[in-house]
């Protein structure tokens, strides 16, 4: 009954996003494993029933506390749809967004409001430095997301590639540590080498591909591939031309 | 005028025109050629059409204008060998007889010339009345000439393993980062991943690198020969892979504990996974050896130092790689 | 005119005689049998290519720091061989086309002599008299292996170095003596001493090139003494060779071979990306990256290193076999040993010690068939295993699931396609002999009618 009052108020509301307006949303999607008032929710016998985009019936509801994660951890996790999540367990991945940009924008005002955490930063990485940016994207980064961001793999967990990621996006994920990722303090990389990271990594999504038609960046996989599917095959292709069996 | 058309034509009829055979000997060695002009004009094309395509190479090379220069260098020396080539093959499969003979091959042996060498050889020996001796000298000899020859090739390196047990790491390093900026006890947050080097030394040698983590102390199970050797909770292992010694770069931290794999350190190259809370022992992956481990302190000012060395030697295992620990 | 030179040719040298012979040496006329020329004409664009590669590269490990025009790596600190590369490849013109086609000719000589092995082997002209050509075919194959693998690591990226190490953990796990081994070759422990780049480039430039070009020479004079092997005809016997002369029909075909070769590879070179090291960035011991994986003919031993669980063989405190031993020199061991005594283990298995001219399809020998694939099967799949990361990166099938099931597959796999390839030969076989009686019948019944019909 109570979803039914929320969702007619949700859509007899006008545009504006207040706080007030992201507590519902909050109620409507988040509330089941995030806890009332983002208190989080450890317990391991709370199960979630069906409800918008999660793909299950049944399912645990746990999930970690809100107060103090600010609107970075909110803006990040909602406008790359990492949440809501479709099953509690698996790995949040970027996805289709099922909120519009009013519910978002409510979602990150209301979940700012929980404690005192982190604003969404402003990264300028026009003022960063390309070459410190692979410098500390190699050392930092290269081990999990691969040298030129195209992702890769960690033991139970895929660090995913970079291709769509906003300079926004990337300054908050180094800052929460999503998932099993690191979390990487200003002390440990500053606001003006995280310009440089980002520059870099935006660098990423369209490098210096000179030499041809690039394979993917990704190494010698599809170099072999090339190799036996294209050189191979045309040079014996080629033989089988050249050789023919004269009759006679 | 007249003399440009008498030109053209000329070269037309030059380039298109039959080309008189020569008076032939009355024996012919190669049957009559295929008659297929058609396919001879397609050979003389492409080898021109070569000819232009080799020609652009140098006009590509030298126009510094012309943009994508890989691209279109390769693809004009690319082209003029493959035209060439398309020329030879139609030539070959149409222009140039082709014979199709039978030969026989050759003999399996040759037993009289088989015989007359070994004979040769035998009784060249008649005159060694102490065979056995002989020999025995001649394979002294080669032998040691042999092993002397071979005997500087012993300097190209080390052959003892002492380097293999050494580290720059000793009592009271202080380790520092990238930039070689001592570590603070207090700037090392749970969840992130720190390289770190002792101080002074070259950081590309195998023993230097260490990944610093910290963890809560309750998760910590550190006994045997690492009991304690954590600083409030702070660990630094060696960061090379026990397995085959490439970087171990990956740290796998959870956010939310309950949901999310354990913390770990990964190699990227095997996917060796390494527990920082059990003294870097294997949970996954190919390694066989679990990572060496610094103890570690933190000094009066709060930076982090080495109480000694690593519990055992760094890299990859090799026979005596459980023999003893790296000293001092 | 032509008259003049050879004149001039036979004066000179006396060889007339041995032009005539040596100018109508017969090819017999199968495509499979090109497969080999293939290799030959990679190999010369990879001397030529190589020669003009050399006079840019610099074999120093001594740090230095980039001033170039790539951004990305301004100011920082690699060794001059890394920044003598990217220098060819960014600054140096026609540098990167060279550089490219050199690595691609790399890749496609190595695919063609592992075609051309597989013609050898599944046809048997390794069998008496040829036992020698193929010992030095497969010798040829492993100097080859280890040629491209030190070409590339020489280059100092962080991709290749990654690669290096893992060599050197291989080398390491040799029981007793790979430490000493190792610490010898590399003077010292691992990154070794400066001298280890000067020392790659010159075991890639000089030592192997002039291994590999004296045993490919031996290679040749030994298929050209035997003369050709062929496939069974009407007319081809034992004794009996039949082809196409060396002159004047070979010629065109092989110079039109050798061209088209180089006309790919520099195609290749020219229009398709191969090893953009620059995108990398240099080697240190201290970082590494995802992904990284060897060039495809070693990607068999990065499956062998990956399917292994872990743990080392220890007595007491000595480490008597380490983990990478067995994926990393046990397998290679196995399969170079299976190529080398192959020859003689057949003899002994079938009892047929004859001479051999002629050779077998496929499916005229069901055993060695089903052996050889059974063998191709195991290898193939223990390479695939190899990727098994980036399969889990682009499918999103799990790693760990892929590792267990190719580590029971790589047991079963094998033995069940070699029994369906034998099976599969067999069955080839006795529909032609099925497809002979039956044309044979035919005609018999044929002839019986004519004779029939005469009668009446």
């Amino acid at each position: 009954m109570r979803r039914v009052v929320v969702i007619a108020l949700l859509l007899a509301l006008p545009g504006v996003a207040t706080a007030a307006d992201g507590k519902q949303v909050y109620g409507r999607y988040c509330v089941m494993c995030h806890g009332p008032n983002g208190v989080g929710n450890t317990n391991p016998d709370s199960v979630v029933g069906q409800g918008p985009g999660r793909d299950t019936t049944i399912q645990p509801g746990i999930g970690p506390s809100l107060r103090n994660v600010g609107a970075l951890a909110a803006d990040f996790y909602l406008r790359t749809g990492y949440m809501p999540l479709k099953r509690t367990g698996l790995q949040p991945r970027r996805s289709r967004l099922l909120l519009s940009n009013a519910q978002i924008e409510a979602l990150i005002k209301y979940v700012a409001s929980l404690g005192h955490g982190p604003p969404i930063p402003h990264p300028q990485p026009e003022r960063g430095s390309l070459s410190e940016g692979q410098r500390l994207f190699a050392s930092n980064c290269a081990g999990c997301h691969q040298i030129m961001a195209r992702g890769g793999y960690v033991t139970h967990a895929v660090p995913p590639p970079l291709g769509q990621a906003t300079a926004t996006e990337i300054a908050e994920a180094v800052r929460i540590g999503p998932y099993v990722m690191p979390r990487f303090s200003p002390k440990q990389i500053s606001n003006a080498q995280l310009n440089s990271l980002i520059r870099y990594v935006q660098w990423t999504q369209k490098p210096d591909d000179r030499g041809g038609l690039s394979l993917g960046r990704v190494g010698p996989v599809p170099e072999g591939l090339v190799t036996w599917f294209v050189g191979a095959a045309a040079l014996v292709a080629l033989c089988l031309v050249i050789g023919r069996r004269l009759h006679g | 005028m007249g003399k440009a058309r008498d030109a053209f034509l000329s070269g037309v009829v030059l380039l298109l025109g039959r080309r008189r055979t020569p008076p032939q000997p009355d024996a012919h060695l190669l049957p009559p050629a295929p008659k297929h002009t058609r396919a001879e004009t397609v050979a003389i094309a492409l080898l021109f059409i070569a000819a232009l395509c080799a020609a652009a190479f140098p006009v590509v090379y030298f126009v510094g204008s012309i943009p994508a220069k890989t691209q279109y260098l390769g693809l004009s020396i690319g082209l003029a060998l493959l035209f060439l080539a398309a020329a030879l093959i139609v030539a070959a499969q149409s222009v140039i007889p082709t014979e199709e003979l039978a030969h026989a091959y050759p003999p399996d042996e040759h037993e009289e010339d088989e015989e007359y060498v070994a004979r040769l050889v035998e009784e060249s020996g008649k005159g060694f009345t102490r065979r056995g001796l002989f020999k025995l000298g001649l394979v002294s000899a080669g032998g040691a000439l042999g092993v002397a020859a071979l005997v500087p090739a012993v300097s190209f390196g080390p052959l003892g393993v002492e380097e293999f047990y050494g580290t720059p790491w000793r009592k009271g390093r202080r380790l520092v980062d990238e930039n070689d900026v001592p570590l603070r006890a207090d700037d090392i947050d749970e969840k992130a991943l720190y390289t770190a080097f002792p101080e002074g030394a070259d950081k590309e040698e195998q023993g230097s690198a260490v990944v610093v983590v910290r963890l809560p102390r309750s998760s910590l199970k550190l006994s045997g020969q690492v009991e304690g050797y954590d600083a409030d909770g702070i660990v630094a292992y060696s960061k090379l892979c026990t397995h085959a010694g490439c970087a171990i770069s990956l740290y796998r931290a959870p956010l939310f504990a309950p949901e999310e794999p354990r913390p770990a350190l990964v190699c990227p190259c095997h996917y060796s996974t390494f527990d920082p809370a059990d003294g870097g022992s294997v949970t996954f992956g190919p390694a066989g050896r679990r990572l060496p481990m610094l103890p570690l302190a933190i000094d009066g000012k709060g930076e982090l130092r080495a109480r000694g060395n690593f519990d055992g030697p760094v890299g990859p295992s090799w026979w005596g790689v459980r023999e003893r620990r790296p000293s001092p | 005119m032509i008259r003049k030179v050879v004149c001039y040719v036979d004066t000179r040298t006396g060889t007339a005689p041995f032009l005539r012979k040596a100018l109508r040496y017969l090819f017999p006329d199968h495509w499979s049998f090109l497969l080999g020329e293939i290799a030959l004409y990679a190999f010369i664009v990879l001397v030529a290519t190589g020669v003009y590669l050399t006079f840019f590269f610099v074999d120093s490990r001594q740090d230095v720091v980039y001033h170039g025009p790539y951004a990305p790596l301004q100011g920082q600190h690699m060794s001059e061989a890394y920044r003598s590369v990217l220098d060819i490849s960014m600054t140096v013109k026609a540098g990167l086309l060279i550089r490219q086609t050199h690595h691609w000719a790399a890749n496609v000589f190595l695919a063609a002599v592992i075609l051309h092995l597989f013609r050898v082997f599944f046809t048997g002209a390794y069998r008496k008299p040829r036992e020698l050509t193929w010992l030095i075919g497969v010798t040829m194959l492993m100097l080859a292996l280890l040629e491209a693998y030190i070409g590339y690591s020489m280059v100092d990226d962080l991709m290749s170095g990654m690669g290096l190490v893992i060599g050197y953990a291989v080398g390491l796990s040799i029981p007793f003596v790979g430490a000493n081994l190792m610490g010898w070759l590399f003077h010292g422990p691992f990154p070794g001493g400066a001298v280890l780049i000067p020392r790659l480039y010159i075991a890639h430039v000089l030592i192997f090139p002039v291994l590999i070009a004296v045993l490919l020479t031996l290679h040749l004079v030994l298929v050209a003494l035997r003369h050709h092997s062929q496939f069974r005809g009407r007319r081809q016997t034992e004794r009996t060779v039949i082809g196409i002369p060396l002159y004047p029909g070979q010629t065109p075909r092989s110079l039109g071979l050798m061209l088209s070769v180089a006309g790919v590879l520099f195609l290749l070179g020219g229009l398709v990306q191969i090893n953009p090291i620059w995108l990398w960035g240099p080697f240190h011991t201290y970082i590494s990256t995802n992904g990284a994986q060897p060039d495809w003919y070693l990607g068999w031993l990065i499956g062998g290193l990956r399917l292994m669980p872990g743990f080392d063989v220890t007595i007491g405190h000595y480490t008597l076999i380490p983990g990478p031993f067995w994926g990393g020199a046990l397998f290679p061991l196995v399969v170079f040993g299976f190529l080398y005594f192959w020859p003689y283990v057949e003899r002994k298995l079938t009892g047929d010690v004859a001479f051999h001219n002629l050779l077998d399809r496929p499916r005229d020998n069901p055993r060695r068939t089903g052996i050889g694939v059974g063998m191709v099967t195991w290898v193939f799949l223990v390479f695939v295993a190899g990727s098994s990361d980036r399969v889990q990166v682009l499918f999103g099938l799990s790693y760990t699931g892929q590792i267990w099931f190719y580590r029971v597959a790589v047991l079963v796999l094998p033995v069940v396609a070699g029994l369906v390839a034998a099976w599969v030969c067999r069955q080839l076989v006795r529909g032609e002999q099925i497809e002979e009686d039956r044309r044979r019948a035919e005609t018999e019944g044929r002839l019986e009618l004519a004779s029939r019909f005469d009668q009446a």
